[in-house]
């Protein structure tokens, strides 16, 4: 399970942008976190990925509680979550190969060996040419980095997966074409999702089901953990 | 990448290519027979009231009745224009024809970003051209207002009434073109607003470029009645652009972009990074200074936008104009007719969510034929020569028409 309970969060400790949040995804589960822009949900997004500690709460991370965030997690729950954001450009090192780039997670965690073989194969799974493998950020599209972004995101074989308005600056075939590797991914290992996004229309057809912001916070005010 | 044998730069000029509507009957000319333009502003209206999915204002009725009578004020009697041209009839602010753009790259790389468009935008109108990233259409929309990088070549032309956008130089583009004739409505607001200064400042600033005024209370009016007309708070004119949400970030633009009171309004994905309800609120705000007679060129690739805003789409694919359409019967039915706008409708989450197989070509490597063929569940043989662009879609095998009434054939 990838549990949430009672997150405050934010960049000012007086003026947290996540107040009293709670959420669960249970294994295999999507789930789609739906809320409108500047409420808070892309910080919960990066808390739930082990990016942002909270000032207060717990994320619990299959049973275990995670007492330490970004590079100081641990190996084995960092490597459990991986994370896309929405703008590609901004997630990306702009020096990189997109073959480096998919294959950076292997690489800081000394599984350089493995990286040929599971770049190629997820470059074809996300539909990324061999040709656009050797390119660097600014040389692809959005849509061609958002793929490359997808494909590192996979490359640890994560067992949760956090989908921050993956799709936002997307055309209609690429958002489906990602959600379509999204889904093929987690059929083949049971992952859990939870994506965060403001496309009502999109969430619902992708996820098991969809919670809206204010339910995530105002439940957990009625009934802390 | 391999390099493909240099193609002339003008591209072969390809009559009757996909333009809808055909050339108005003269330039400048406005449409007079009363009967028509009564029945053609009542349908304008409308479709204003359906599009915006309130009921047109009575203000705003009486409004674009008047923009009407003062533009059709001293005309003299000319044909009516055929039926079925335009959104009215009238003559297009906008008219581009075999509008193409190459970037030259060092070691003689050629990216063709847009080949052969041709479209017209005409008052009271609003054209969405769609299609993914790195379909040309920026660019399209950069070399309208004269803003490509120094390695560009076009050829074509582009014309806002007797100026050719494509041959003018920078200064008359700087100093009567862009924010006088053209209001560009920028992407991302927030990098096209002064972040130190005001929001009043800045409105202030761009009428006095704009008007040459200089008298502080005339100013200070002015820029109040710019934030009306687009809607922008008056007691959020003293904030920063910080201090404000996405929404009013997005209309403190437009108010910048409508000073200049400019009968055609570019507008570069005007909502990408916006919720449901704000795309829904600033698409329905530019649709109202579309039913006030401006001409608006919408780019966009979110569908559902362009299907709230426009009365026309053409669709976008690897640099050419694949399909223009009214955008009743792309969104509805018959539905859209080339197999590339058929895939990206049928992608959205409340159609099939079946993204088209493969990936767009590279620019710079496009096939001989059709661009789209190694992606098309219909291409043939034929379909290693360029399709023609007759009609309103350029391809061998578009999903037949369903059998139409004679006004409504294009072209
Ligand atoms: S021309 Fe041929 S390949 Fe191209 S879209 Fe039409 S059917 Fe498909």
């Amino acid at each position: 399970m990838l549990e949430l309970h009672a997150i405050t969060a934010g960049y000012d400790r007086r003026a947290p942008v996540v107040r009293d949040a709670s959420l669960t995804v249970t294994p295999g589960e999507a789930v789609g976190l739906l809320g409108p822009s500047g409420c808070g949900k892309s910080t919960l997004a990066r808390v739930a990925a082990l990016l942002h500690r909270p000032a207060s709460g717990t994320v619990v991370l299959d049973g275990t509680s995670v007492r330490h965030y970004r590079h100081r997690a641990p190996r084995a729950q960092r490597t459990a979550v991986g994370v896309v954001f929405q703008q590609p450009r901004l997630s990306a090192d702009p020096r990189l190969r997109l073959s480096d780039l998919i294959a950076e997670p292997l690489r800081a965690t000394g599984r350089r060996a493995s990286a040929p073989a599971r770049v190629a194969e997820l470059a074809d799974t996300v539909g990324l040419t061999p040709d656009l493998l050797t390119r660097r950020p600014h040389e692809v599209s959005d849509g061609q980095l958002q793929r490359a972004c997808l494909a590192r995101a996979l490359v640890l074989r994560p067992r949760w997966l956090i989908c921050d308005e993956m799709t936002a600056m997307l055309d209609a075939s690429t958002t489906a074409a990602l959600v379509r590797v999204v889904e093929d991914y987690r059929t083949a290992t049971g992952a859990g999702l939870l994506a965060v996004g403001h496309d009502q229309t999109l969430l619902d057809r992708w996820c098991d089901r969809t919670v809206h912001w204010d339910t995530v916070t105002s439940a957990a005010r009625k009934t802390p953990a | 990448m391999t390099e493909r044998p240099p193609a002339p730069v003008p591209a072969p000029a390809e009559t009757g290519a996909v333009t809808a509507p055909p050339p108005a009957p003269a330039a400048g000319a406005a449409k007079t027979e009363p009967a028509k333009t009564e029945a053609a502003k009542t349908e304008a209206a409308k479709t204003g009231a359906a599009k915006t999915g309130a009921a047109m204002t009575e203000a705003a009725k009486t409004e674009a009745a008047k923009t009407e009578a003062v533009k059709a004020g001293p005309a003299t009697a000319l044909p009516a224009p055929p039926a079925g041209a335009g959104a009215a009839g009238r003559a297009p602010v906008l008219s581009v024809r075999g509008l193409s753009v190459r970037f030259l790259l060092p070691g003689g790389r050629r990216i063709a970003a847009v080949t052969d468009a041709h479209f017209d935008v005409a008052p009271g109108e609003c054209l969405a051209l769609i299609g993914e990233s790195g379909c040309g259409k920026s660019v399209l929309a950069s070399a309208l207002l004269g803003l490509l990088p120094a390695n560009a070549q076009t050829a074509g032309s582009a014309h806002l009434g007797d100026l050719d956008l494509l041959t003018a130089g920078e200064r008359t583009l700087a100093r009567t073109v862009r924010g006088r004739r053209i209001g560009l409505i920028p992407q991302s607001p927030a990098a096209h607003l002064t972040p130190v200064r005001t929001i009043r400042s800045q409105t202030e600033e761009t009428v006095a470029q704009l008007t040459g005024e200089r008298n502080r209370s005339a100013l200070r009016t002015a820029a109040e009645q710019a934030a009306r007309r687009a809607e922008f708070p008056l007691d959020h004119l003293d904030r920063h652009p910080h201090e404000l949400s996405g929404g009013l970030a997005q209309r403190a633009a437009t108010a910048l972009a409508l000073i200049g009171d400019a009968p055609l309004l570019l507008a570069d994905e005007p909502t990408t990074g916006l919720d449901r309800d704000l795309v829904d609120r600033t698409v329905d705000e530019l649709r109202r200074h579309v039913d006030a007679d401006r001409a608006l060129l919408i780019i966009t690739h979110d569908l559902a936008a362009a299907e709230r805003v426009a009365d026309r789409v053409a669709v976008m694919y690897a640099g050419r104009i694949v399909e223009l359409s009214e955008a009743d019967a792309f969104f509805g039915a018959p539905g859209p007719r080339h197999p590339y706008s058929r895939g990206l409708l049928e992608a959205l989450p409340d159609r099939s969510f079946t993204p088209i197989p493969g990936l767009p070509p590279e620019l710079g490597d496009l096939p001989d034929g059709c661009a789209f063929a190694p992606r098309c569940d219909r291409a043939t043989g034929l379909c290693a020569t360029l399709p023609p662009v007759t009609g309103p879609v350029a391809c061998h095998h578009p999903v037949p028409a369903p059998a139409r009434t004679p006004e409504d054939v294009r072209a």
